[in-house]
């Protein structure tokens, strides 16, 4: 080893989910060989070259098929794959062509193989289904396992994705989040990506511990580096010497015993000192999630986001499909509320079969409830299988995106046609049901007084509302920074939908990310805020939180901070309040 | 090749969930391996050797996809056989 890789590296990012991991890093989406000689061979030596190629090819095939003979029965699925990767070795499109290209071109072999590959990479991204559009990944593994013997370098053992490892990428697009065998993944390191990045959503979902817009960690990185990621301060620190990985150590052990303490008084229901009780709530992705929800002790699902039924698929789920999930959901949370947000698709989250078009932002394209309304059919499915659903427990529906009174009042018409063809097909299903919407446009906000006559709650959406109103991309590294919830603008129109919701009698609630976090509690609970949903596994950390908070002094306190001017003003507003119930929270000191 | 008989040819439709993917396109590979002269794969008008897990995949058959096995030689009818069977199972998933 050269002292370069000794060198301890400490890099500054994004903390997007908290927790301490120590590991080797693996790096995904990127060549692993990435300086590639270019030569030209004389004719006397094309048959040379080729022979080295084939040679590389053999060492690969007998480096894979140990791989595979070492793999124990129980990963057979994993097994699979790599006989698939032996079978792509010998492929005439890759193998064939490659000696093709080093006759005709008069090449060198590592060349005529990047050339190939990339010709097939292109073949595959320009496939339209995600599934397909990934194998290319197949292709640039085995490719890269010739390279490597071609070149010389050490042989990555693809066992090592079975061992823990953590995850190091320049981005990683939902669709390639959602692929990932996630459970397998220690910690996730990313190049973009910020707090409210869809990575840094499943991340926390997850409980993996996150360092995202670090700019070059992949430059930076190696595989099999040894690294640690500090989720919670947002460092990675690459080859740690012995006494960064004793602190990191200790540090990590603190953070569990923190964890495990407040987690054994998760069930407790989370009181203010002055007795005023406070629903904390899970947002879920996944169906299976549901079970975190209630280890951690939630009051209900107070954001079930459907998005992923109809991800990775070729066609849109069936009413029947979809009524099975939901109502999986709302039996296991029974007699707990869910509340199922309806069909959010198109922004971040793109669905191959569902007509994708170029949008130059989708975030301010068609999305959510626009692109329901604009598929009165597709919304409809969902529609009767939430109405059927609801039949199993406490239902709660959510529509996404609403923007002024004639979207929700659509909303809750094609609700209405819904619930008569049901009724007409003479199909079971749950006739009263809370309706209410996403405050998360800044129109909503303004219209809020309307609005509130239409529904019966209105549920705060942050991670939307913050980046709408301070027009701030919460994905783009650049101005990630400026993603700021207790920016004064933000606080005021929260207290301003508070404020119309409860002179209304409507409950208000609050699921973004801003609830999730300690710091924002006082704030949060000074507002009114009824109900808060977040991220399962943050729950007994607010919970806890809410125990040692007063709501009288919170609210004489809000009216303090609403005064304020800036960030920094409000910032230091709730550490000098709030400090010490909030350190008493951080478990890093 | 447009005068062979029908039995050369079958057609099939690809019925678990991942479609032709990898895995099974791998499958189908070992089989055709096997065989005496080429196999092919047709969806559409796109006609792939089933020899090549790359050139299968090419064809991004998702599930539901109706796609044709082909052989050139009566004597790799078996192999016809295995690998419609395969298809229709799901390729064991």
């Amino acid at each position: 080893m050269t002292e370069r890789e000794h060198r301890e590296i400490v890099l500054k990012g994004i903390g997007a989910a908290p927790g301490i991991c120590i590991g080797k890093a693996y790096l995904v989406g990127k060549e692993g060989v990435n300086v590639i000689k270019r030569y030209h061979i004389g004719d006397a030596n094309i048959d040379r070259e080729v022979c080295r190629f084939k040679a590389a090819v053999e060492s690969a095939n007998a480096e894979l098929r140990a791989i595979i003979e070492e793999t124990p029965e129980e990963i057979r699925r994993h097994a699979g794959i790599l006989e698939a990767h032996v079978l792509l070795l010998k492929d005439k499109m890759l193998f064939g062509k490659t000696i093709d290209t080093i006759q005709a071109q008069r090449i060198n072999a590592e060349w005529a193989l990047k050339k190939v590959v990339g010709e097939l990479k292109a073949i595959f991204q320009n496939m339209t289904d995600p599934y397909f559009k990934e194998r290319a990944s197949d292709i640039v593994h085995v490719s890269d396992r010739i390279m490597r013997n071609l070149v010389g370098g050490e042989p990555v053992n693809i066992k090592s994705i079975d061992k823990r490892v953590i995850l190091v990428a320049t981005d990683l697009s939902p669709a390639e989040t959602s692929q990932i065998q996630l459970e397998r993944i220690k910690g996730l390191v990313t190049d973009g990506g910020g707090i409210a990045s869809h990575t840094g959503i499943i991340a926390r979902t997850l409980e993996i511990p996150a360092v995202l817009g670090l700019h070059n960690a992949t430059a930076l990185i190696r595989s099999d580096d040894f690294i640690v990621v500090d989720g919670t301060t947002g460092t990675l620190i690459v080859n740690p010497d012995e006494n960064t990985l004793i602190e990191y150590e200790e540090r990590s052990l603190r953070y569990e015993r923190h964890r495990a303490s407040i987690s054994r008084a998760s069930r407790l229901p989370a009181q203010t000192t002055d007795g005023i009780s406070i629903q904390v709530m899970g947002n879920i992705e996944l169906p299976e999630e549901v079970v975190a929800v209630r280890d951690y002790g939630g009051n209900g699902i107070g954001l079930y986001r459907t998005e992923f039924q109809y991800m990775n698929r070729t066609e849109f789920p069936t009413e029947d499909e979809l009524f099975d999930r939901y109502k999986e959901v709302v039996e296991v949370m029974a007699p707990h509320p869910v509340t199922i947000r309806t069909l959010d698709i198109n922004g971040d989250k793109v669905i191959s079969y569902a007509g994708h078009f170029q949008e130059a932002n989708p975030a301010l394209g068609l999305r959510a409830i626009r692109y329901c309304l604009k598929k009165p059919r597709i919304f409809m499915t969902q529609l009767r299988a939430i109405l059927r659903a609801a039949r199993y427990g406490h239902v709660r529906i959510m529509f996404p995106m609403i923007s002024g009174s004639h979207e929700i009042q659509e909303a809750k018409r094609i609700l209405l046609e819904a619930a008569q063809s049901l009724e007409r097909e003479g199909v079971d299903y749950k006739r009263e049901i809370e309706v209410g919407m996403m405050v998360e446009v800044p129109s909503a906000v303004v219209m809020a007084d309307v609005l509130a006559d239409e529904v019966d709650f209105f549920s705060i959406g942050t991670n939307d509302l913050v980046q709408y109103v301070l027009a701030i991309d919460r994905g783009n590294r650049h101005v990630s920074h400026l993603y700021q919830p207790l920016h004064p603008a933000v606080l005021r129109m929260i207290w301003r939908v508070a404020e119309v919701g409860h002179q209304k009698g409507i409950k208000v609630f609050m699921c973004g990310q801003m609830a999730g976090d300690p710091f924002h509690l006082p704030i949060l609970l000074g507002m009114g805020i009824d109900e808060l949903s977040l991220n399962p596994q943050s729950i007994p950390m607010v919970k806890n939180t809410v125990r040692s908070l007063n709501l009288w002094d919170a609210k004489c306190f809000v009216k303090e901070v609403l005064k304020q001017t800036s960030v920094r003003e409000i910032e230091s507003l709730l550490k000098t309040t709030y400090g010490d119930v909030i350190s008493g929270m951080i478990y890093t000191h | 090749m447009d005068s062979l008989p029908d039995n050369y040819a079958k057609e099939v439709k690809i019925i678990n969930d991942l479609g032709l993917h990898a895995r099974s396109a791998a499958q189908i590979a070992g089989i055709a391996q096997q065989a005496e002269s080429k196999v092919w794969l047709i969806k559409d008008d796109e006609e792939v050797d089933a020899q090549s897990v790359i050139d299968m995949l090419t064809l991004a058959c998702a599930k539901g996809a109706h796609i044709t096995v082909k052989i050139e030689s009566p004597s790799d009818l078996p192999i016809l056989n295995d690998i419609v069977a395969l298809v229709e199972d799901g390729f064991g998933e």
